[in-house]
């Protein structure tokens, strides 16, 4: 897929809690193809202190209202600038970056395809999760979170099938982690994609392996260029240290050297 | 239009403009945004003789105005260069120069010694400056001793234009790189990254795998300058000048301070174009101060 760097309107900037918000950004001409997975990296103006890229992975792609999605967490200045963007604007950005996840071939509309998604990291799984729909399969989500309050997106998610939540407060859903969940008991998915912190994707991976269901996590290893030449964003995986940028930021577990 | 030709040793560049080893991977990874043919050359990533997986990550941190890495010349080795990446880049219509390093004075001869072969690769950039291995790299380009020994062997066997990479962690610039000239360089090319190091204050640790890293960008370009300058009055070989490079004008006074042609390095990561738009800026420049060579401004200070 050929990269391109443009100027993307900002066409809204939703608040979605203290932390977070979500920018719809649009393009006047149609959008480009991009695969669930995938990210952008995001030029930041108006800081003092952010030189590098931000990337950020891309939530949605609304191609009937021409809109690319991007959840924002507010980390650091990078992230604070641009929850201040609003509707006008405009966000130079490089896209699209990366390799995506797996999509099933088209066979078998059953398979049970679980998205685990951990904090902002539920991010890149509405796509997915919209893609997949799209495409005939019934995605099941399992978002987890701090609290109710960390929770993002829900509605969005329940429009695309069933939605499964855990809080480590216990405010919504069932209290503890995502590994924790009831409906993980059985170990009957047929392909689980996961995004969030590192530990909870290494628990993931170990549950996955537990039962010998498929699984891609997707990292988010510090990067400056994104595109594959400054070589900073490696992971240690069997076919050595490769670039996140271009070979993930979507492996399959059984790639990677982690104690699993 | 003004002429932006320039010449090092052998070499001659279209322009002035060439892209730094590290930052520009191996031009391809470039193609998508820009015609490579539009700048006057292009230094792919550091070669080594043996392959290396590089650092352990994180190998990475933001700074202000810039940033500092450990990557540590992961790259897959000369023979995997010549056999699998040599024949995709060959016929870039630019000129293609591989950064070379070694961890011993032997390793940097039979690297140099390979790349005589590659009809397609004018020159190289010795590498006696990279700061994230533990031997070889800066511990050459420091003193005048070790840079004289890697180089006195490198240009016995390498018979086209070589360019030396110097270290900016020295006390005198000036004196490393009148080694390299009276060892019989074509060019030098300065400057290389600063050490530096980041420390996570919450976790009371160092950033880095490494604990320390090579600090570039905007925030180095000042002693990047300041090192031009001294070792444009100190040298009678070309100067190719690099450090915080992020538009014309920055190029522009790299030139001044005495250098015949720039590397643009970590601005690719910010603005993968920008290499192009340099080209542009300094076309504009020439025009609008009545110069018809850029070579009328090399040192051209008042």
């Amino acid at each position: 897929m050929k990269k391109q760097i443009a100027n993307w309107i900002v066409k809204d900037n939703i608040p979605l809690n203290e932390k977070h918000c979500l920018l719809k950004l649009t393009l006047e001409e149609s959008l480009p193809e991009i695969l669930p997975g995938q990210f952008v990296q995001v030029k930041v103006d108006n800081s003092e202190s952010v030189f590098l890229r931000r990337p950020i992975s891309v939530h949605q792609v609304d191609r009937k209202n021409q809109e690319l999605w991007l959840l924002i967490q507010i980390v650091g200045d990078g992230t604070f600038q641009l929850s201040h963007l609003i509707p006008g604007d405009s966000l130079n950005l490089i896209y699209p970056l990366g390799n995506g996840f797996s999509i099933p071939a088209g066979s078998d509309k059953d398979k049970k395809l679980l998205l685990i998604g951990g904090g902002v990291g539920s991010a890149p799984l509405l796509y997915l999760g919209a893609y997949l729909k799209e495409k005939g399969f019934t995605p099941t989500f399992l978002l987890g979170a701090r609290s109710e309050r960390d929770l993002l997106q829900l509605d969005e998610f329940r429009k695309l099938g069933t939605v499964h939540i855990t809080t480590e407060n216990g405010g919504l859903g069932e209290k503890g982690y995502v590994v924790n969940h009831s409906s993980l008991l059985e170990g009957d998915a047929d392909f689980i994609y996961a995004c969030g912190p590192n530990l909870m994707m290494l628990s993931v991976a170990r549950y996955a392996k537990e039962y010998a269901i498929p699984c891609e996590v997707s990292l988010e290893n510090r990067m400056a260029c994104g595109i594959g030449a400054c070589l900073c964003c490696v992971e240690k995986t069997v076919k050595g240290n490769v670039c996140v940028c271009t070979e993930g930021p979507v492996f399959n577990i059984n790639q990677l050297k982690w104690q699993i | 239009m003004a002429d932006l030709s320039v010449h090092i040793g052998k070499l001659e560049l279209k322009n002035p403009v060439l892209t730094a080893s590290g930052t520009f991977g191996y031009g391809i990874e470039y193609v998508d945004f820009m015609d490579l043919s539009r700048i006057g050359g292009i230094f792919v990533k550091g070669t080594t003789f043996h392959p290396r997986e590089g650092n352990d990550y994180p190998r990475m941190v933001e700074t202000p105005s810039g940033m500092l890495n450990a990557v540590g010349l992961q790259n897959k080795g000369i023979d995997y260069f010549i056999s699998d990446i040599y024949p995709k880049i060959k016929d870039i219509d630019t000129n293609m120069m591989v950064n070379v390093s070694g961890s011993t004075v032997e390793d940097y001869v039979a690297c140099a010694e390979r790349m005589n072969e590659l009809d397609k690769i004018p020159a190289i950039e010795l590498n006696i400056s990279c700061p994230n291995v533990k031997q070889g790299g800066m511990a050459f380009g420091t003193n005048c001793s070790g840079a004289s020994e890697v180089i006195k062997a490198v240009r016995k066997v390498y018979h086209k234009t070589l360019i030396v990479k110097l270290s900016p962690n020295v006390t005198n610039i000036a004196e490393i790189a009148q080694t390299a000239e009276a060892e019989g360089a074509d060019a030098v090319s300065l400057i290389n990254t600063l050490l530096g190091m980041a420390i996570d204050a919450e976790r009371r640790k160092p950033v880095l795998s490494t604990i320390t890293g090579g600090l570039s960008g905007p925030c180095v370009k000042p002693v990047a300058l300041r090192m031009v300058y001294q070792t444009y009055k100190a040298v009678k070989i070309p100067i190719i000048g690099l450090g915080g490079i992020s538009n014309a004008t920055d190029a522009i006074e790299f030139i001044l301070a005495g250098a015949t042609a720039i590397q643009i390095g970590t601005y690719n990561f910010i603005d993968p174009e920008i290499s192009v738009k340099v080209v542009d800026g300094i076309h504009e420049y020439l025009d609008r101060h009545g110069f018809q060579s850029v070579q009328e401004l090399i040192g051209a200070l008042s």
